[in-house]
């Protein structure tokens, strides 16, 4: 007899599975980067190629780093939220332009605005390799001291901003004196 | 106008289909020949209504009506007359349209072929079919409407998917629905047998031929999906466990088992219940497998846009329509007897070994493909399982059955005798052990699986053409064989070309990543590949790159190839357009990749011995699997039953 009804457990089991498995998204995937602190790194500025920016220089702050390409139509689907997380003016957002032609990322940053205290440029991807990004747009969020508290693999958008970075943030900001 | 007129169709579809199943099932529970008598006409009605709203949507597309949201999703004014045909099935919506119009042909063939079939027992089946594309219908209406209006209109559309921009796109969906959907049939019929509580052997006659068809659509349409990721996914593999075509080669290794699972209680009535659970099984795959693909529970390069109602939606589907089937089966399948009669050695044997083999490689693809959801849904943390794991598992259960089919395929039923397999095999087995230590030694790199793999090739052709002189010796001849038995013995040769392309592509391709710049001249497997030059070229909704790439052998031209890197204008998406130079024995292939600055390009070039034979083994299998489904047996009257085995052997069941 149990041969019988042996298939329909399983299909139970595998029912009960999939229900579950509905609820869980299989693209977030935890960064290893997380709680670490973030690769060492220099790179030019996109507005002022002759002055650069990287990890050491950016020590002490609670920040964003976005990284994003006119190539990745997800970032044009976050631009607005970034501009709205940078007039509320709580924490800087600087930017990370992956593999792009500086033109067109300039012409970008002149028609849709700039949320970015400045934006460094990662032409080849090299910088990018060592953050672990595999697709663009990708939200990094790092403390004072420089390590990795969070981070977004998909476009932001101010749900995400309220209910994932902010309280976060505020943590960030008590702990520090 | 249009839309809304194709949306009106797939109502009245459904309610056609919804009268065609309540007439089918309550008419056979009540036994009322009125409503029996309105099963078939509904079934052509379903059809005639399906195929209308198809093609309003069809219509749409080719007008570039963008004021209809799928339209200006999936199609662009730029884009070729062909593709905005495909275009209809490119995206979820569509293909959900397709698969309710495929089925409401199936169902239409079922309804109006098996002249001889008892009207009862149609009408069961053709009631479970109606319930099926009714689930489906609701499913459209439900969550995933492609006639939906977009206000305003777009001025333009957003373009299909690059990657779907290829022939072989535009028939790989269909063929492979039509495989898919096609195991809707046999899992009708064991849903009316479980009802009427009996499987005959004029069952398995009927199921049969529509088995070996759906297997056969199913067949293309797998290999079809193989070739376009060969050549267009621009990595030159042709298969890569993804879970969605994981999602499409369960069902068919099911099927598999069911066509040799059938013949076994076609003639001898054997295995009943067990070839009533392959039959439920086959098309639960093909439910999961759209399941796994629509909802978003599992990464894959293929999935469409996942959307949890729709996964919610599907999974109540597929748990209530495979529940009521197990359910079913749990309750009738042990009054149909599993008794019988045969001997260690015999066709039924080596069949039940076939059959228990495919049904563990399909269980092992399954675990492997559904591991990461348990343990996610476990919370012990995120994995992925790739194809290391799938190679090594799929080869337990395959490359010995493989082996065996050799032999099986000579053996008779109830009792085989060595002696006599001995005088069949010694020549297949005298020629195909010599042929596959010479291509494992030919390349200087022998290993036991190389050997393997080749013998194992070249020893199921040969068996099946010894088959063939064996019955020439008995003085029938060529053409005087059966159908069933000719298509038989030209699926297994088929097989035999696959394993053998298989082996020798995996073991024997050369593969280059290299940064080559115009006038640069490589030496791969004895062929001179220059770069000549690169230039800018451009097709109607793209710009591309193209390197003109010469190979010569031996100073001798072979040919020019023009592989591209494509950036399709609307959607900004990089594409790899591979230049192959095909051939019998070999494949070279030429992919560009990426500019690396100075002039110079990165280019990925493969040396694939036999690759072609992966492909041409499906088709000749599919063909095989065509030619025994004509076997007029299939369409003769009704015949009386086997023997119950209990009666021929004399033992209980």
């Amino acid at each position: 007899m149990t041969r019988f009804i042996a298939p329909i457990i399983t299909l139970a089991i595998l029912v009960g599975f999939f229900f579950v498995g509905l609820h869980k998204d299989p693209s977030i995937v935890p960064s290893p980067l997380i709680g670490k602190p973030a690769p060492v790194y220099e790179l030019p500025l996109l507005l002022k190629p002759d002055e650069t920016l990287g990890t050491e220089k950016l020590l002490g702050q609670v920040y964003l780093l976005n990284i994003w390409g006119t190539w990745c139509p997800g970032c044009r689907v976050e631009h607005g939220a970034l501009l709205e997380i940078e007039r509320q003016n709580i924490v800087p957002i600087y930017g990370l332009n992956l593999k792009d032609d500086p033109r067109l990322a300039r012409q970008w940053l002149a028609e849709l605005g700039d949320p970015y205290v400045a934006t460094m440029v990662d032409t080849e991807g090299r910088v990018s390799i060592d953050w672990g990004i595999y697709g663009a747009p990708e939200t990094f969020l790092v403390d004072h001291d420089g390590m990795i508290v969070h981070k977004l693999i998909a476009p932001i958008n101010m749900q995400i901003w309220h209910e994932d970075f902010l309280p976060l943030i505020q943590q960030l900001k008590a702990a520090q004196p | 106008m249009i839309p809304e007129l194709g949306l009106f169709a797939l109502v009245l579809t459904f309610c056609l289909a919804f009268i065609q199943s309540f007439a089918g099932l309550a008419g056979a529970y009540w036994r009322k020949p009125e409503w029996l008598a309105l099963v078939r006409p509904m079934a052509s009605g379903q059809f005639v209504f399906a195929a209308l709203s198809f093609g309003l949507l069809t219509w749409s597309f080719i007008v570039n009506d963008f004021s209809v949201e799928y339209v200006a999703l999936n199609s662009n004014t730029e884009l070729p007359f062909f593709y905005r045909i495909a275009a209809v099935w490119a995206a979820h919506e569509g293909s959900l349209l397709l698969w309710i119009l495929t089925l409401s042909a199936w169902t239409l063939g079922v309804a109006w072929a098996n002249k001889d079939m008892p009207i009862v027992f149609r009408a069961r089946i053709l009631g479970v079919l109606g319930l099926i594309n009714c689930g489906f219908m609701l499913f459209v209406m439900a969550t995933s409407n492609p006639f939906i209006r977009l206000l305003p209109a777009a001025l333009e559309g957003r373009d299909l998917n690059p990657l779907l921009q290829d022939p072989a796109l535009v028939i790989h969906p269909p063929i492979l629905y039509a495989g898919y959907v096609g195991l809707a049939v046999a899992f009708a019929f064991a849903v009316g047998a479980l009802i009427e509580g009996k499987v005959t052997s004029n069952w398995a006659r009927w199921l049969r031929p529509w088995t070996l068809l759906a297997w056969a659509f199913l067949t293309v349409g797998v290999a079809l999906g193989s070739w376009w990721a060969y050549y267009e996914l621009g990595w030159g593999g042709w298969w890569f466990w993804d879970p969605v075509e994981n999602a499409s080669f369960m069902p068919w290794l099911m099927a598999t088992a069911l066509i040799h699972s059938l013949a076994v209680t076609e003639k001898r009535g054997l295995f009943k219940s067990w070839t009533v659970l392959l039959a439920i099984c086959g098309f639960s795959l093909s439910l999961l497998g759209t399941f796994l693909v629509r909802s978003g529970v599992l990464i894959s390069v293929h999935a469409f846009a996942s959307d949890p109602a729709r996964g919610l939606f599907i999974l109540i589907f597929l748990g209530l329509c495979i529940g009521i089937a197990l359910g079913l089966y749990a309750w009738r399948a042990p009054a149909f007897g599993s008794g019988g009669g045969f001997k260690v050695l015999s066709r039924e044997s080596f069949l039940l070994l076939n059959n228990l083999m495919l049904v563990v490689a399909a269980g092992l693809i399954l675990i492997g493909t559904l591991y990461p959801l348990f343990i996610d849904a476990l919370e012990m943390g995120k994995i992925s399982v790739g194809p290391p794991y799938f190679n090594l598992v799929f080869l337990i259960p395959t490359l010995p059955m493989v082996l065996l089919l050799g032999v099986g395929m000579h053996s008779t039923w109830k009792r085989a005798r060595w002696e006599m397999l001995w005088l069949r095999l010694r020549t297949p087995l005298s020629i195909a052990v010599p042929v596959a230590l010479g291509i494992s030694f030919a390349w200087g790199r022998p290993s036991v699986l190389t050997f393997v793999g080749v013998f194992a090739g070249v020893w199921v052709i040969l068996s099946a053409l010894s088959e063939v002189r064996q019955r020439q010796k008995m003085g029938r001849s060529f053409f005087a064989l059966p159908r069933s038995v000719l298509g038989m013995l030209t699926a297994h040769i088929g097989l035999g070309l696959f394993v053998l392309g298989t082996t020798v592509t995996s073991v024997f391709s050369i593969e280059k990543d290299l940064a080559l710049r115009a006038g640069d001249v490589v030496e791969l497997a004895g062929y001179q590949i220059k770069l000549e030059t690169l230039r800018n070229t451009e097709g109607p909704n793209f710009d591309a790159v193209e390197g003109v790439v010469t190979i010569r052998r031996d100073g001798e031209m072979v040919t020019t190839l023009y592989p591209q890197k494509r950036v399709y204008r609307v959607q900004t998406s990089p594409m790899t357009e591979a230049g192959i130079e095909a051939g019998w024995t070999r494949d070279l292939f030429v992919a560009l990749g990426d500019d690396l600055g100075n002039g110079s390009w990165s280019l990925r070039i493969q040396f694939k011995p036999l690759v072609r034979f992966i492909w041409l083994g499906a088709l000749v299998m599919a063909f095989g699997g065509l030619l025994s489904m004509s076997d007029p047996r299939y369409r003769k009257k009704r015949q009386a039953e086997a023997p119950a085995p209990e009666l021929a052997e004399g033992t209980a069941p």
